[in-house]
């Protein structure tokens, strides 16, 4: 059973249709997505052609239970041991699989869990990208956040307590310019020990700006590492150009931040190739940029304004957990976040495991931070959510909870150097 | 054990050879390790203690000791620098472990990097305790830039492999005037026992403590290896027998008077 992505909306201008249709049923009418774009700074790097060439001879139902034994024995995990732990014949295995995550996730994290907040600044968006709440021809609430409101909204989120904060903008560099998002940087820095980035993508220069302007932290999802799949769910505009978002934690890195944060979107294809692809993005991005920190997110698809029905298909928790595992294993300095698209109990089992990172107190739309954090109507217009998220515990009863489980919640363990 | 053996760090002399890490277990914990630990010293990382009023590990740290605040995150000299003189500003005192890392997924340190912080820091008055890869001619610069104890490892941080490095930290007791401190990779009591036996003047340990059953208890376990260690020092060990060992002498039997 497929998801069904495609909605019509009434809001929508026969042209516009006419062209939504096009794309969505005629692949000839789409751009090239593994072309470049006038402007896209091309790197040439190594790394993408490591990562495919493995993807593409990953046959995850050769590895058995002896593959998998072995890997759980090995000091240290390879690329071989990883696949196999990402495999099938793995499934029977996961109690020993977290237990071994649990001891790699203690000894370099301690008890240590992280706690951030994002901060979506606007939720405009050029591209077509049809599993997305924000995606140009979904019929929402648009807006845009002037900087009296980002500063607004980062005061009431700095008020209870949070020290990290995650900006996030819809991909669309005509409504949320790199300036626009620079300036929200540095009131970031005001309010917040550490500012995160999670837009666009941009050339190394755009990014070095933004690292002056205070950010130091650069996630970007690559969504799926299959870049014919990618190709029939990103059918417009920038987005769509699979290599220079593949590129972009490298260039980030070149322009001089501090850490890059890597993730796909299980549930867009084949999940296991795709966790394949993410460890190893950042196993072979580590080795070429030793001094970077780096991080993975395992986000799964969830409901969008518009289209309920949209699920993670094959990726249950059983699955997600399999994976946040053999991360963990295979990449045991990596942060590893999980959203609020997880459920209260699930995130509160695998922070145990092999999670470092928690998000609290969470709105995917725009401006409602003081109604969601005070109850208090701001009076002010609120823009639509990217996704609905299944956590909504606040910051004080993620802290108070993280205590409960015997882990140590940490607020900052950073500085701006 | 002698009452005057102390140890002394940059003219400041301390009773207790173990220091305690902190970054790895909840703050509430810290008073009771401390405790059972009977450590004086207590390291803490400048990024974490660089937080707003929400539970700063500040606030958990008993009365009395010692503040070794460090500079992890730092990628170089400069941020090295620019972290250890933040921690002055906060009020952590004078005392600095610098730890700078080229690399995030063994945390290995950087010498040549370190070696640089130490000078200026040390010029600048701070007491430097520089956190290395147990390597002499650089524990000789190091030396050279002021620094007030040597801190080699033992092996990865975080990994309590024990003495992996053992023949080069022997180096370093044998050749080097100030405290050598073993700090990273000591996972029990044993081996943090031996270290002390082979003449290193203390041990810091954090993960062998966080990811221990009873971490109390396991403070206390090291407090006695440790101390067992430095006694054992102090009385010089005995021989060690040869298995198969011969009463006559082949070789030299021939030799008269």
């Amino acid at each position: 059973m497929e998801n069904q992505f495609f909605v019509d909306s009434e809001f929508l201008s026969p042209e516009a249709l006419r062209r939504k249709h096009q794309l969505e049923n005629d692949p000839s009418s789409r751009r090239n997505h593994m072309e470049y774009l006038p402007g896209m700074e091309q790197i040439r790097s190594d790394v993408m052609e490591k990562v495919i060439s493995q993807m593409n001879s990953y046959d995850a139902v050769s590895y058995t239970a002896r593959d998998v034994q072995a890997a759980l024995q090995h000091e240290s995990c390879s690329i071989e041991d990883f696949k196999a732990l990402l495999s099938p014949a793995a499934e029977p295995f996961l109690e020993q699989m977290a237990q071994k995550a649990r001891l790699e996730t203690r000894k370099h994290f301690g008890n240590t869990v992280y706690l951030f907040t994002p901060l979506y600044i606007a939720n405009y968006c050029d591209n077509y990208c049809i599993y997305c709440g924000f995606n140009c021809y979904n019929h929402i609430r648009r807006m845009k956040l002037n900087a009296e409101q980002i500063e607004h909204e980062m005061k009431i989120i700095a008020d209870s307590g949070m020290e990290e904060i995650l900006m996030l903008t819809g991909e669309s560099r005509s409504m949320s310019g790199v300036e626009y998002i620079g300036e929200a940087c540095k009131l970031a820095r005001k309010y917040f020990r550490m500012v995160g980035l999670e837009i666009y993508p941009v050339n190394s220069d755009e990014y070095r700006y933004l690292r002056e302007c205070g950010a130091d932290y650069v996630t970007v999802f690559q969504e799926t590492y299959d870049p014919d799949k990618y190709e029939t769910l990103h059918l417009l505009g920038h987005k769509r150009v699979w290599p220079y978002r593949f590129e972009a934690q490298e260039r980030a890195l070149m322009g001089g931040m501090r850490g890059v944060g890597f993730s796909a979107l299980l549930g867009l294809a084949d999940f296991r190739k795709d966790a394949l692809a993410t460890g190893l993005h950042v196993y072979y991005l580590q080795r070429k940029y030793p001094h970077a920190e780096m991080s993975l997110s395992c986000p799964r698809l969830r409901p969008i304004v518009n289209n309920d029905k949209i699920n993670p298909l094959d990726v249950h928790e059983r699955q997600l957990c399999q994976v946040l595992c053999a991360y963990r294993i295979f990449l045991p300095f990596a942060g590893i976040t999980v959203s609020s698209r997880e459920s209260e109990q699930f995130r509160n089992g695998i922070v145990k495991i092999a999670a470092t990172k928690v998000s609290a107190g969470v709105s995917t739309g725009i401006g409602d931070h003081e109604s969601k954090y005070t109850g208090k109507e701001s009076g002010e217009a609120e823009g639509d959510e990217q996704f609905e998220i299944n956590d909504s515990r606040s910051f004080g009863k993620m802290y108070a909870d993280i205590s409960a489980e015997g882990l140590q919640p940490v607020l900052n363990d950073y500085l701006y150097v | 054990m002698q009452t005057n053996d102390k140890l002394v760090i940059g003219g400041h002399e301390f009773s207790s050879r173990f220091i305690l890490g902190s970054g790895k277990y909840s703050l509430k914990l810290i008073e009771a390790a401390v405790r059972d630990a009977g450590a004086e010293i207590i390291t803490l990382a400048v990024r974490r203690a660089n937080t707003k009023d929400h539970e700063n590990i500040l606030d958990y740290i008993p009365k009395g000791v010692t503040l070794l605040p460090n500079t992890s995150g730092a990628r170089n000299a400069q941020e090295a620098v620019r972290i250890a003189r933040l921690a002055r500003e906060l009020g952590c005192g004078d005392f600095v472990k610098i730890e700078i890392m080229h690399d995030s997924k063994y945390l290995l340190p950087d010498n040549y990097e370190t070696i640089k912080a130490t000078e200026i820091l040390a010029k600048e008055g701070f007491v430097v305790l520089p956190y290395m890869y147990p390597d002499l001619n650089a524990a000789r610069d190091l030396v050279n830039a002021g620094a007030a104890a040597v801190m080699p490892l033992a092996s990865p941080i975080g990994s309590n492999k024990g003495l992996a490095t053992r023949d080069f930290i022997q180096i370093l007791i044998d050749e080097i005037d100030l405290p050598i401190i073993v700090d990273a990779g000591i996972g029990r009591p044993s081996q943090a026992c031996e270290a002390m036996e082979m003449g290193a003047a203390a041990i810091m340990a954090n993960t062998a403590l966080a990811t221990a059953g009873d971490l109390p208890m396991m403070a206390l376990a090291f407090r006695k290896a440790i101390e067992a260690g430095r006694q054992a020092y102090l009385s010089g060990l005995g021989r060690v027998l040869v298995r198969g060992a011969s009463a006559s002498d082949p070789l030299t039997g021939f030799l008269r008077d």
